[in-house]
């Protein structure tokens, strides 16, 4: 009998205690960010898809290996380059990264050794046409370049 | 009011109006309300601070097929959702605003909005068994069985106060609790009657509104992470809608009904606050009421069944008959 | 589309918790025989979203299949990890140094607490409290930013290399490790608050689906199923790798076998992970992150070999058979939701569908997992 009552009354207590707190959050701050009207700056190590890196010269600094198309786990990248007459080593000729298959595992630009690819920090991709992210990465360097 | 075929005119569309603009908006004030307990924005985009954002949602809803499934009882139906609106709209008529802002006083009308109130359970078995979802029937037995067993303690405890009062009439009960918040019937220690469990009393006849009209932590009928949307799941479009905007009305006729019966009325707390009208005393005891309703929805989870009905059968008819009891043998002895 | 319902001869109908539904968390299908609200019988459909995880074992290199791992289950993809890394180490016998161990712990307790917030959160949603699962994914936010500035991702973290790790934490990474300590300390003062002494809470979940200790050894139950149910197993004691003999923390166990024992497990798992983190952030060493030698191309001697790790769903068990080439030639995933979701089918005979549904909230299924 007694605990039938405090066990309305226990109840009710923690009911209150649970009020209380919603309370309190009422008041506090919100803490969403409201993309797309507001955006976020990405961290350093942010790995969006990867691209070239330009020397001074402004080419890249892919000798094609091969490293990263063998390192890749889904054969997302496809490289192709030729031996120039005069030069010591190739010269790349496509660099293509099929972005739909790509897990952004970091493989390739860890088992890079000539310091030719890193990752972008481009998050906002979105488009109706699966064509747009076969990216070709030799034409984004050569477009950056002038 | 003399009953003039205009004035009664006028006073009924003015509450139907007064209706449908709370249901449409107290969607808006749910939204923001639940949104700023979850410490995000809320609806924020369409209008300034998210005010058309109920407009443009009922234009939304118009714009939808309303699908009827093949092999569902078309009558039945269809005529769920407006029996849901309907005794909410209808139960307006008769609540009286201030003393002198009312569509039509009847002198029965605790009678006759509980005789309404009860026409909402009947919807509930409506939409469930038309809709021939397995689903829907499961929910709408739960919900017609929560129905049933909360609106015992509800007229027990409305009981106790026709009791103290003497009369079924919405404006006397209002009128008897003139004088201050000592007059009031959630504590009536000035009045005929000076029974202190009757906060008590207000706290069953609180839970019993929530259960009627069912929301969190009562909201079995619409249990949307179980049993996809209960009752309504096969409704769309404005069948939907009407659901929704009944639900809303219902919370509004459970404000008036608890502040009618234990706060007063259009009364202010200390008889110095009188010169503020009495129609804004009541819409802030009402507002307050439906605040309290969207706070409490969205912090505490959802019952179970037997622990519902544990609830009203076993810990709120005794109390409330043992307060009517007890608020009876003051009324004798004082 | 006008089929008649169909009345089974016993009276009962048969209803689908389909495979898209709000409750199951994942594309779990549970074939329910109810004679009214009560199930008769439940039968759990599994296969949805199978990947082909262990074939995808046999085709790529050691360390194209790592990024497999963090895959499997995306909710606490460090613990997977881990025990991939170290089974490779074991078996082509790679050092790690000793600061690359102790951030892994770092990380894997991290990421337990990340998804133990989770499951909280989804778990208070499943039975109607809409709020606690915002307060908990705001806390889950500032875990997934720590773990973003230092790895690259947030959720499908691919952290750990044979020998080592990614890269090496700076000490932005271990100021706000010591920020969040006490933060989330506040945070789970307030859960206890708000959810775990609400009476509503309570009522919904004491008494819910009684596991008794031998269905959970017949079915291989392991994480909080078991340890609800009074069975003192956690592979970080019972079975030690890594750099955990060093920690001192407790395993929390429970006796009474219903759903809020499981509960508390979590809630309490939460509290000592903040414990082993405290404890690294402290005796961190310093020191390289990757051996000196660290081989290019594995190949482990022909064997078998074995490594089980505690996960946030459990203990997870890799299996390898190498043949000494560059490909396994067998990799077995154990996967601990898997034994621990068909206990389900025998339990919930008899239950209501609500009290159903809250069990299998309480036993953190993560489907993905138990598909591979």
């Amino acid at each position: 009998m007694v605990a039938y009552f405090t066990e309305i009354f226990s109840g009710l207590w923690s009911l209150i205690v649970g009020l209380s707190i919603t309370f309190k959050e009422f008041f506090s701050p919100t803490v969403t960010v409201q993309y797309p009207y507001e955006t976020l700056k990405m961290p350093d190590n942010f790995r969006g898809h990867i691209q070239l890196i330009a020397n001074e010269e402004g080419t890249s600094n892919c000798i094609v290996c091969m490293m990263c198309q063998r390192a890749c786990p889904s054969g997302c990248i496809s490289v192709a380059g030729k031996k120039e007459e005069g030069q010591k080593k190739k010269t790349l000729t496509t660099y293509m990264l099929d972005f739909t298959r790509c897990s952004l595992c970091g493989s390739c630009v860890e088992s890079c050794n000539f310091n030719a690819i890193e990752y972008s920090d481009e998050y906002r991709l979105a488009s109706t046409k699966k064509e747009d992210f076969i990216i070709d990465l030799l034409k984004r360097l050569e477009e950056k370049k002038s | 009011m003399e009953l003039s075929l205009l004035n009664i005119l006028i006073g009924v569309i003015a509450a139907i109006a007064f209706a449908a603009v709370n249901a449409a908006y107290l969607v808006w004030a749910e939204r923001r309300g639940a949104a700023r307990i979850q410490r995000r924005p809320g609806p924020n985009i369409n209008g300034p601070f998210g005010l058309l954002q109920p407009p443009l949602d009922g234009i939304k809803l118009m714009c939808k097929q309303l699908i009827i499934p093949g092999g569902a009882d078309k009558a039945l139906f269809i005529a769920a959702p407006v029996l849901a609106m309907a005794p909410a709209i209808v139960s307006f008529v008769t609540i009286p605003f201030s003393e002198k802002i009312v569509a039509h006083n009847l002198n029965v009308g605790v009678l006759a909005i509980f005789a309404f109130a009860s026409m909402g359970g009947i919807s509930l078995l409506f939409a469930g068994w038309s809709s021939r979802n397995k689903y829907a029937v499961m929910s709408s037995v739960r919900a017609v069985s929560q129905a049933i067993a909360y609106e015992i303690p509800m007229l027990i405890t409305v009981i106790t106060v026709v009791m103290i009062t003497n009369s079924m009439d919405l404006m006397k009960i209002v009128q008897q609790q003139a004088g201050g918040l000592l007059h009031w019937n959630i504590i009536p220690l000035a009045g005929d009657a000076p029974n202190i469990l009757m906060p008590f009393s207000f706290l069953i006849f609180f839970i019993c509104s929530l259960a009627e009209t069912n929301r969190a932590p009562f909201d079995l009928g619409e249990a949307e992470s179980e049993l996809v949307a209960g009752f309504h799941t096969e409704y769309g479009s404005m069948g939907f809608g009407l659901f929704f905007m009944g639900e809303y009305a219902n919370i509004v006729i459970g404000a008036c009904l608890t502040t009618i019966l234990f706060l007063g009325g259009w009364y202010a707390p200390i008889p110095f606050l009188d010169f503020i009208p009495g129609v804004i005393w009541f819409l802030l005891k009402i507002y307050l009421l439906i605040a309290t309703f969207i706070w409490i929805r969205w912090t505490f989870p959802r019952t179970t069944i037997y622990g519902l009905l544990n609830l009203s059968w076993k810990i709120l008819i005794p109390l409330s008959m043992f307060n009517l009891l007890l608020t009876a043998g003051l009324l004798k002895v004082f | 589309m006008s089929v008649p319902i169909k009345i089974q001869p016993d009276e009962t109908f048969v209803l689908n918790v389909g495979p898209q539904h709000p409750a199951t968390h994942g594309v779990l299908r549970v074939k329910m025989q109810m004679d009214g609200e009560y199930i008769v019988r439940a039968e759990t459909v599994i296969g949805y979203i199978h990947r082909m995880h262990e074939k995808m074992g046999e085709l790529k290199t050691y360390p194209q299949f790592y990024m497999n791992l963090s895959r499997m289950d995306y909710l606490g993809a460090l613990g997977y990890c881990h025990g991939h890394v170290l089974l490779v180490e074991k078996a082509a016998g790679i050092e790690v140094p000793e600061r690359a161990e102790y951030i892994r712990a770092i990380t894997v307790e991290l990421n337990r607490i990340a998804s133990h917030l989770f499951w909280f959160g989804a778990f208070v949603m499943d039975l109607g409290g809409f709020s606690p699962l915002m307060y908990a994914l705001q806390d889950r936010e500032y875990i997934l930013d720590m773990l973003e500035r230092v790895t690259g991702s947030r959720l499908t973290y691919s952290y750990y290399r044979f020998g080592g790790l990614y890269n090496d934490i700076d000490d932005l990474f271990i100021d706000s490790v010591k920020d969040f300590i006490p933060r989330m300390r506040k945070s789970m003062k307030k859960y206890h608050k708000l959810v775990t002494g609400n009476i509503i809470f309570r009522k919904r979940l004491e008494g819910n689906a009684y596991l008794s200790e031998e269905t959970c050894r017949k079915y291989g139950a392991s994480s909080a199923v078991a340890r609800g149910s009074g069975i003192n197993y956690d592979v970080r004691k019972n079975e030690p790798y890594s750099v955990y003999p060093e920690f001192d923390f407790d395993i929390p166990v429970y006796t009474e076998c219903d759903s809020l024992a499981r509960y508390n497990v979590r809630m309490d798992e939460i509290e000592q992970s903040l414990r082993i983190i405290e404890q690294g952030i402290e005796k961190l060493p310093d020191g390289p992150i990757m051996p000196k030698k660290a081989p290019k191309i594995i190949k482990p001697p022909a064997g078998d070999y074995y490594q089980a790790v505690e996960t946030a769903r459990g203990n997870f068990g890799i299996r390898l058979v190498s043949d000494g080439t560059k490909t396994p030639y067998r990799l077995k995933l154990r996967s601990p939701t898997y034994s621990n979701m068909h206990l389900f089918d025998e339990t919930c005979q008899g239950m209501l569908i609500m009290d159903a549904l809250a069990f299998m909230g309480s036993l953190d299924l993560v489907i993905p997992e138990i598909d591979r």
